[in-house]
């Protein structure tokens, strides 16, 4: 039976009310879903970030599921530890989970990711991307896109996004995929399939941060689906080596159909700066991005 | 019937472990320590040991990943030195803020730069406020020995605390002397079964819990408080684990300090690790030229021995502190903390506390040596003009001048 709002559970299973995100904060709905596809068997393990907060201060706890923070750089590890305890005493039928943010993923964790990616342990690891340091308070991190505007690049960073689910595919894993926060039942059955293979499992789920990204709390998911319309956050997964376009980027490749950039970068603060120039070079970033994208789809890339 | 080898300290301590039957290890290789997890991995491949291996790909990922295996509730063990050991030291602070009863292995070595391989106390001084029971054996037996106690220890309720056991590289870990290998089946009778009875919550997904989050000002102290009351507690917790083991091993080492013809000493040298069995020598020998002169090897550094130390330590006319590290701008490390607890509350009639930073580095230190040191104090003392404080010894001072 194919997902649907309708199957996955009513009750919350990871995340209650009364947790302390910001309003239209994109990691909550992460969780949600999370805790709803994967279910009360589920261990979640958090590096600093914005969610070591938002999960409540002791002695309470938003989270209902085991969960375990951990130092920043070393989320992958803790979970191969975990995931290797359970093996080593027959604890079976659960999720070990890395829930990190981009900070935590592309810089100072990618040694522990690529580690844990390289021996394939049996985890999955989800980086949230809200495309900066977010907790401590709008830094850059080698995730934050071109020319945004954060508090450590005040006139816009002027190098581009690290692709990390590119990166963790190279290492040969059964599963990676990207997801957005705009589409939740493609993250979804990303989840689901991710929790039915043994080894390591990437996701990389795009996050938009309203307060990071200055814009209204209530276009969250409108910015997230517009980070995919355009064609600038490609979902697609790579499944034991082959890649394939999902969802609503499927229909992308024809360029007709995809929304011109502009739309997605001047509903966000974070870009108010920007010249024509820069959207003519976010253009061309995207036109070339698609052109690769065409000859991946459907092929064996690693 | 126990078996007799020639082990290196490293099989040494890989055999400890192969006895205490950990889940999963996970560890990182860097010279000296390299061989104890070459030898486990070996028993694994053998099927002598059931241990899940995690070959992770740095020092802060083998203290993670032991971290995440104990919080689901694994036995756990890791090894590493030196540079290894300053690279994970946020997830040394993790294990015991976690309250998790991690066993490591640590082979001293001195700390880069310059690149340097040999022993030195550094790595393992410098761990000294992190919240982990510290131990430094004296010989491989020892070594064996304390890996297996280091559980027992870790492990018991009123402690709950990882506990790390310092061997001196090279001089331990590379030299293969005759070591008793105690039987499985007397081991399994001293430890718990692993991975039962834990007196921790570990993951539970009957009862989930959030582990670590944020604590305000209010709650933090607290916590602080409960590992500090957990190492007192462990002062007892050693002393019982070394009876235990005597029990049904029949080798003991006496609990945080051991003496060695101190009674009527007036004269106590105080040393850790493998040096100690050199001190020994020499204290022979100078009572063969008629000095009254004891050691003192300090084997916990951490919980602290004050009590012991006060006691054996109060009445001496002079005690002699031989460091292989130093506090830069302060001075000999065991010296300060000898001294600070001989003076606790005291200002008076105490003996004269005179320290010796040396041997860094691997420089060696022999019995003769020792009794230089010794005999030069005592000529001092009894001139009447030694005093507090700490000197070098066998620097090559004309190399720098
Ligand atoms: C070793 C270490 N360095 C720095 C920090 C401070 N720190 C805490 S959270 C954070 C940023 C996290 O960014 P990201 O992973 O993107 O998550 P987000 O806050 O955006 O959710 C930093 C730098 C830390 N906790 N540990
Ligand atoms: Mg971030």
């Amino acid at each position: 039976m194919p997902l649907s709002i309708k199957n996955l559970p009513k009750e919350e299973i990871l995340l209650q009310p009364g947790h302390a995100a910001c309003p239209g904060c994109p990691i909550g709905i992460g969780l949600r879903i999370v805790g709803k596809v994967l279910g009360k068997r589920t261990v979640i393990v958090v590096p600093a970030c914005c969610t070591s907060i938002i999960q409540g201060p002791y002695p309470y706890s938003a989270i209902k599921v085991p969960l375990v923070n951990v130092i920043f750089a070393a989320s992958a590890a803790v979970a191969s530890g975990i995931a290797s305890a359970f093996e080593a005493m027959g604890v079976r039928d659960v999720n070990v989970v890395v829930w990190a943010g981009d900070g935590g993923t592309a810089d100072i964790g990618l040694q522990a990711l690529s580690g844990a990616a390289e021996r394939n342990d049996n985890i999955i690891y989800i980086c949230y991307d809200n495309e900066a340091y977010m907790n401590t308070g709008i830094q850059r991190s080698s995730s934050t896109p071109y020319k945004a505007w954060t508090t450590t690049t005040v006139t816009g960073k002027q190098e581009f996004k690290k692709n990390v689910p590119a990166i963790v595919a190279q290492h040969r894993i059964p599963y990676v995929a990207t997801a957005s926060i705009g589409y939740p039942l493609d993250f979804a059955e990303k989840l689901q399939k991710a929790s039915k293979i043994k080894g390591f499992k990437y996701i990389h789920l795009l996050a938009p941060c309203p307060v990071g990204w200055r814009f209204d709390p209530s276009l969250t998911i409108e910015v997230g689906k517009l980070a995919v319309l355009t064609g600038l956050w490609p979902l697609y997964e790579v499944e034991n080596g082959v890649f394939r376009l999902t969802s609503i980027s499927l229909g992308l490749l024809d360029k007709s159909r995809r929304v011109p950039v502009e739309k997605y970068l001047r509903l966000q603060g974070r870009f108010k700066h920007i010249t024509d120039e820069d959207i003519k070079v976010y253009e061309e970033y995207v036109d070339q991005l698609w052109e690769v994208l065409r000859k991946l789809h459907g092929k064996k890339i690693v | 019937m126990p078996q007799y080898k020639i082990l290196t300290g490293n099989y040494a301590v890989a055999y400890g472990v192969k006895l205490s039957k950990p889940q999963v290890i996970a560890a990182y290789p860097i010279t000296p320590q390299t061989t104890i997890v070459e030898k486990l991995s070996e028993f694994i491949e053998k099927g002598e040991l059931k241990a899940k291996m995690l070959r992770v790909e740095s020092e802060h990922s083998a203290i993670a990943a032991v971290i995440g295996a104990a919080l689901a509730g694994a036995r756990t063990f890791t090894a590493t030195s030196s540079q290894g050991l300053l690279y994970m030291h946020e997830g040394v602070w993790m294990a015991s803020g976690a309250r998790l009863p991690i066993v490591m292995a640590i082979v001293t070595r001195a700390i880069f730069p310059p690149w340097n391989i040999w022993t030195d106390h550094g790595d393992l001084l410098d761990q000294r406020d992190t919240g982990w029971i510290i131990c430094m054996v004296e010989d491989n037996q020892e070594a064996l020995d304390m890996i297996i106690q280091a559980y027992k220890i870790a492990e018991d309720e009123r402690v709950l605390l990882p506990v790390m056991v310092g061997l001196d590289s090279f001089i331990l870990s590379h030299t293969a002397t005759p070591v008793e290998v105690p039987d499985e089946d007397i081991i399994d009778s001293y430890l718990p079964a692993p991975g039962e009875n834990i007196h921790y919550p570990k993951i539970s997904f009957e009862n989930p819990l959030t582990y670590f989050n944020l604590v305000f000002p209010d709650n933090y102290m607290e916590f602080r408080y409960q590992i500090q009351e957990a190492m007192n507690r462990a002062k007892r917790v050693v002393m019982e684990a070394d009876m235990k083991y005597y029990k049904l091993v029949g080798r003991r080492y006496g609990g945080l300090i051991e003496t060695y013809r101190c009674t009527d000493a007036n004269i106590v040298v105080v040393s850790m690790g493998a040096l100690t069995g050199d001190v020994k020598e020499a204290v022979d020998r100078l009572r063969d030229e008629g000095y009254n002169v004891g050691a003192l090897k300090l084997r916990f550094i951490r919980p602290f021995p004050e009590e012991e130390l006060k006691k054996e330590l109060l009445h001496k006319k002079l005690v002699i502190v031989i460091d292989r590290a130093i506090s830069f701008g302060k001075g000999g490390i065991l010296y300060t903390e000898i001294s600070s607890a001989l003076y606790e509350g005291r200002f008076r009639e105490i003996p004269v506390i005179r320290g010796y930073v040396t041997g860094l580095g691997g420089r060696d230190i022999t019995v003769d040596d020792v009794i230089t040191m010794v005999e030069r104090l005592i000529t001092r003392l009894e001139s009447g003009t030694l005093t507090h404080g700490w000197e070098w010894f066998k620097l090559r001072k004309e190399v720098v001048e």
